[in-house]
């Protein structure tokens, strides 16, 4: 899954999502399940909404969604699809379980604000700050992120498992003591 | 030190066995903790698998953990319906012969596992959400994506959070025409599609005792449709009797404490319960069949790893005896597995469906997934026993789909419309 790994500070315009965006409509089982090539995948991102989303997508583009972004199926095609369609984060209000980790583990950043949707319109320019976990919208107001443990961060900085693993030839976790923590998944 | 965990009266089920088979084994880990938890079992299907070998591959890892805690499993797509996928189907052949895992084609993963292989007390990842099947026979069970599988071939360990817990008491006796699937409708229908996101539920109280393995089976797959990590019921006599028929031990049994700590308790009185339908699509409320009126079915799916068990073809088949599948109405049935298919075959309900006009298939995941096998066209109309009803998910964007019970789908197949199974029984 090599694309590079994210900039600590991401700029974009913004697609902006409704509640509940299961995985069937970020990419049918049909089109998923005959590829494993991820540009492949790309051309199917968000195609239960609308099947030319890749055509209208920009290099550097962003998701803001509503709760529970990515419910349903454990296809890591989901989180593919958007990142190899050129989406550079996705913000929600809350991601569902399975989505939560794939993101992690394919380095596609992933954070969680509640209220976001209420802050920011389509195509609204925001930035995501990877350092601080904040979200900056239109107006320069700053948003936090829900925390995540400093070992996914890191995962995700480093652009995903892959990255990771080669690097290191270890995984991220392998060390890891049991830590009190305030994240989900 | 794991005696005084497993004897702990304030603990969950998910703290207990979180804290008894982490690395480090023998600390309690309370909800919200990190742990690192080695895996007695890793599976993946081939709608998940090929992406997993291929980051396998592409980490550099030569040799997986232990190939004989490996599944493979050709279920989503069989027998392949196109050049596509058999050539993935290929490539998970070819991995298998590489690294001596097991491989079975034909039968769906999670009632494979059950029938074969996942015991109590085991901890279980799947690459596929409904992984949390096996919940009902107290494993820990829960689904993650191919990365993490990749890394789990790898390593035989992945980082998990302990979960939150909600607590349901079953109380009561269903009536006629009520299954375990009215059940869980009804409880997604009570707390919404993320209402167990992130936690581990746990079915309790007295009604649980009457309920089948297959029924607690249904109940926690379908666990899945409101985001559940876990859906547990403990072990007891009839979980005993399982195994022991079955011919296999058990691993461990665990028993949530007393005194453990919910997030939400919930009450469901089984005997208030109606045959439930959830639809048309994720977005509508859960409604008694009898409230649809002349909602025309062009297609009814009688299957899936939800509702494809012997017990569920075998309401089925109880219901079109002597009856016909209204023209116009395509009636679909698969079993969840190879097995439920021979028996289905020897105890004569597959001729039953045939002569009801029915199609009876092999064991896929096909109509489900709108691979093959009941694909729907557009603005078709659809009811099911599948778990799930999001757009475009059995086919076209444009059909509609809603979810019942076997008794639910049999007794809609034969009047062509979405019916109740009560005057059938």
């Amino acid at each position: 899954m090599s694309l590079s790994a994210p900039s600590a500070i991401i700029r974009g315009r913004t697609w902006v999502w409704p509640d509940d965006v299961n995985t069937d409509i970020i990419i049918p089982f049909r089109f998923k399940a005959r590829t494993n090539d991820p540009v492949e995948m790309a051309k199917y991102a968000m195609y239960g909404f609308d099947p030319e989303f890749y055509k209208k997508v920009k290099p550097g583009d962003l998701f803001v969604a509503g709760g529970n972004f990515g419910g349903g199926s454990s296809r890591e095609q989901a989180p593919v699809a958007i990142k190899y369609s050129g989406i550079a984060a996705v913000v929600a209000e809350s991601f569902a379980r399975i989505f939560y980790r794939n993101s992690f583990a394919i380095g596609l950043p992933a954070l969680e604000v509640p209220g976001i949707t209420k802050q920011v319109k389509q195509f609204d320019e925001i930035s995501v700050n990877l350092k601080d976990w904040t979200v900056t919208t239109k107006d320069g107001k700053v948003y936090h992120a829900l925390k995540v443990p400093e070992f996914l961060r890191g995962l995700m900085r480093e652009g995903g498992l892959v990255e990771y693993y080669k690097k290191h030839k270890s995984f991220p976790w392998e060390r890891l003591e049991a830590t009190a923590s305030s994240t989900r998944a | 030190m794991s005696q005084t965990i497993l004897n702990d009266d304030s603990l969950t089920f998910a703290e207990k066995i979180i804290s008894v088979k982490a690395v480090g084994g023998g600390k309690v880990h309370h909800a919200g903790e990190i742990a690192v938890l080695p895996a007695d079992m890793a599976m993946a299907q081939d709608s998940t698998g090929p992406l997993a070998i291929k980051v396998f591959r592409e980490m550099g890892v030569q040799k997986v953990w232990d190939p004989k805690k490996i599944h493979l499993v050709i279920d989503h797509s069989f027998p392949a319906p196109d050049e596509k996928i058999a050539n993935l189907h290929i490539l998970i052949r070819e991995f298998v012969k590489q690294q001596g895992v097991r491989l079975v084609e034909g039968s769906i993963s999670h009632q494979h596992l059950l029938e074969n292989h996942v015991v109590p007390g085991m901890v279980l990842f799947g690459a596929d959400s409904h992984t949390c099947q096996a919940g009902a026979i107290g494993a820990f069970a829960t689904g993650i994506g191919s990365s993490e599988m990749a890394a789990l071939w790898a390593s035989g360990k992945l980082w998990v959070r302990v979960p939150e817990s909600l607590k349901i008491n079953l109380i009561g006796q269903f009536k006629k025409g009520v299954y375990a699937r009215d059940v869980i409708t009804h409880f997604i229908g009570m707390v919404g599609e993320d209402g167990g996101n992130y936690k581990s539920l746990e079915w309790k109280g007295p009604a649980v005792k009457n309920l089948s393995i297959a029924s607690r089976a249904c109940i926690s797959n379908n666990s899945m449709e409101c985001g559940c990590k876990l859906s547990i019921f403990e072990v007891d006599p009839a979980t005993q009797d399982y195994f022991k028929t079955a011919n296999r031990k058990t691993m461990l049994e665990i028993h949530a404490g007393p005194k453990a700590k919910y997030k939400d308790e919930y009450d469901i009185d089984l005997g208030t319960l109606e045959p439930e339908v959830w639809g048309p699509g994720n977005e509508s409320k859960v409604r008694s069949a009898s409230e649809f009126g002349d909602t025309h079915l062009d297609e009814v799916f009688i299957g899936s790893s939800t509702n494809g068990r012997y017990e569920d073809l075998m309401v089925a088949s109880k219901i079109l005896k002597g009856h016909k599948v209204k023209p116009g109405t395509r009636c679909i049935v698969t079993p969840a597995s190879r097995n439920v298919f021979e028996r289905a075959i020897k105890e004569g309900l597959a001729e039953t469906f045939l002569e009801s006009g029915a199609v009876f298939t092999n064991a896929t995941c096909g109509a489900c997934v709108g691979t093959h096998l009941g694909v729907l066209g557009e603005n078709e109309v659809c009811l099911s026993t599948s778990p799930r009803n999001y757009l475009g998910r059995m086919g076209a964007s444009t059909a509609k789909i809603y979810l019942a019970s076997p008794a639910t789908a049999a007794a809609s197949a034969i009047e062509g419309k979405i019916a109740t199974p009560g005057r059938y029984l």
